[in-house]
């Protein structure tokens, strides 16, 4: 099974900081999937032809029994991906040091090929709000988002993968528009980018603009992984299309098409298939992860965009 | 965003009848207030949904509608102060005791107690078991027997119950040895949860057996241990209770107190 490094230095980070925390590369370019506990025993009977396993990192911080148990196992015949969820990069509050140790330890157990989080806030005060929420991108939000990401490498001691968000409203304080404050982010901090194409064309319909323009606005050498997902469907108070990241759904037809056009400017890159809500078969789960790989292999046949992108 | 605005924006998620936060906007100028709705649903459906995975007998007893009903209560009355949502509803069964349109179902409480129980098994920290050699040998010395410290497994922990709450939990199993219609849910039921294995088990114990095992997890030594079991139940019976500790892999270490 796939270990091995594959990834090809124009995905290492290139800020100021890359030095200074390294660049943590490792995951093939392939597709991979989320790791369910629905599907451990499953997985280890099957060893299923697959790029990398995904998991969030909040689901491991427990002291022992099955999670650990089945971990360790699949984790020496896949890559790993580590997926956070609770670090509130986008919070105002400092970022949780105790939070960052149980991160630290989880890394230095597993030893996963990348670690990411999101461009969101997930707790205020004492709480946990267990949600990605959104926040303006102001010169002060910048700022802050970029102390977090630094403090976040250098306690990882590693580059980490920032994903962007889905979002339902936006802010009148902004002054930068996402792509922009993104590409800041990238520039400033040396970080990499968890491109989630759902995401693009969730919060780019959300918000009227063309999910096609913003993936060319973003530094497309920093992505080191996509997410690929499924949402469903609602509508704003104008009758106006409301997208929502549910991840509990078939990746649709748009997504894939945004997705073929990202491969088409990057060549291929490691791409999950996130399904995290009403959690279907594996197999569904492994022919969605084909199908992206089908998108690769077309990609890379397909020279000329990636040419003039890395030329 | 200031402090003050993100303050504001988690309050109302929490509380419906806020308005929704200052400064929000929508591109189509449509009233972002309908937006920001999906965050208030998904953060309260997200955390009712974590406890709909922790206490699914909770929900079958009193019905979906019900379950939903209390713990949107409880979700807005204790969000989660943990990153790690395993964890989230350890309140709720003190939560539900307290809880007034729950006291017709008197034992509900109970039963989510087993069930966090089940949950804090699954996910406690790993230990190997001693075998039955090795507990032959330590009970072989009878002089040395009432000063025997037996550490459990880091995952057991005992439930118990003025109602039938091991008979009420089996009786939802998928494999149910136990038919609801014929619990009498007025019977005092008590066990030990651990996790044997990858497998969290429910083993139904006697009220002897129950205080010997609560005696033996707070460090008791085994002739007290046994001594208060006696006391609670005369019909104690410390061998069959040691050999079925050993049959579920219940006891990791057994060393001699020499203070005691």
């Amino acid at each position: 099974m796939p270990q091995q490094n594959m990834l090809a230095s124009n995905h290492a980070a290139r800020g100021a900081h890359a030095q200074a925390v390294g660049t943590a590369s490792g995951l093939p370019r392939r597709a991979g999937v989320g790791l369910k506990p629905e599907h451990f025993r499953e997985v280890l009977e099957q060893l299923p032809d697959l790029g990398f396993f995904e998991i969030h990192a909040e689901n491991y911080m427990v002291d022992g029994g099955p999670f650990h148990h089945y971990l360790e196992r699949i984790r020496t015949h896949y890559a790993l991906s580590l997926h956070g969820v609770g670090l509130s990069i986008g919070g105002e509050a400092p970022l949780d040091e105790a939070h960052l140790d149980r991160l630290a330890a989880l890394i230095s157990r597993y030893e996963p090929a990348e670690f990411s989080e999101h461009l969101a806030w997930s707790s205020h005060g004492e709480n946990f709000l267990n949600d990605l929420l959104p926040l303006p991108y102001t010169q002060q939000t910048l700022v802050r988002v970029c102390a977090h990401i630094d403090r976040v490498q250098d306690r990882l001691g590693r580059r980490m993968l920032l994903e962007n968000p889905a979002s339902y409203v936006e802010f009148e304080a902004s002054t930068f528009d996402e792509a922009e404050f993104i590409g800041e982010v990238v520039r400033r901090t040396g970080c990499g980018l968890l491109l989630d194409v759902n995401n693009v064309y969730v919060s780019c319909t959300n918000h009227g603009r063309d999910a096609v323009a913003f993936i060319n606005q973003l530094p497309l050498q920093a992505v080191a992984q996509i997410h690929l997902a499924g949402f469903h469907r609602d509508q704003d108070a104008a009758g106006a299309t409301l997208l929502i990241d549910s991840h509990g759904a078939p990746v649709d037809a748009q997504v894939w098409d945004l997705y073929r056009h990202t491969l088409s400017r990057s060549g291929p890159l490691p791409t999950l298939i996130e399904w995290d809500n009403d959690v279907p078969a594996l197999t569904v789960l492994l022919q969605e992860a084909a199908r992206a790989e089908q998108c690769m292999t077309q990609a890379s046949t397909c020279q000329p965009a990636s040419l003039e992108l890395f030329a | 965003m200031s402090a003050l605005q993100q303050s504001d924006f988690t309050a109302a998620l929490f509380d419906p009848a806020l308005p929704c936060p200052a400064g929000l906007r929508a591109w189509n100028g449509s009233d972002p207030a309908a937006r920001f709705a999906v965050y208030r649903n998904n953060v309260v459906s997200g955390l009712i949904d974590a406890l709909a995975d922790t206490f699914p007998v909770v929900q079958a007893l009193v019905g979906e509608e019900f379950f939903r009903a209390i713990a949107s209560v409880f979700v807005r009355a204790r969000p989660p102060q943990s990153k790690l949502l395993a964890f989230y509803g350890d309140e709720l069964p003190a939560f539900i005791q307290a809880f007034e349109p729950a006291r017709s179902v008197p034992y509900l409480a109970d039963v989510a107690r087993l069930e966090l129980a089940r949950v804090q098994a699954y996910h406690a920290m790993d230990a190997a078991p001693i075998d039955a050699d090795c507990m032959q040998a330590a009970l072989s010395k009878t002089e040395r027997l009432p000063r025997l410290r037996l550490t459990l497994h880091p995952s057991a922990r005992v439930v118990e119950s003025s109602h039938a709450l091991v008979s009420l939990w089996a009786a939802h199993q998928s494999d149910a040895a136990v038919n609801l219609s014929a619990v009498d849910t007025g019977r005092p039921e008590q066990a030990l949860v651990l996790r044997q294995g990858l497998d969290v088990v429910v083993v139904p114990l006697g009220p002897g057996a129950t205080r010997f095992c609560a005696a033996l997890l707070d460090g008791t030594p085994l002739g007290a241990a046994a001594g208060l079991a006696l006391q609670e139940e005369a019909r104690f019976d410390l061998s069959a209770t040691l050999v079925a500790l050993l049959n579920h892999d219940a006891v990791c270490a057994i060393d001699f107190d020499c203070e005691a």
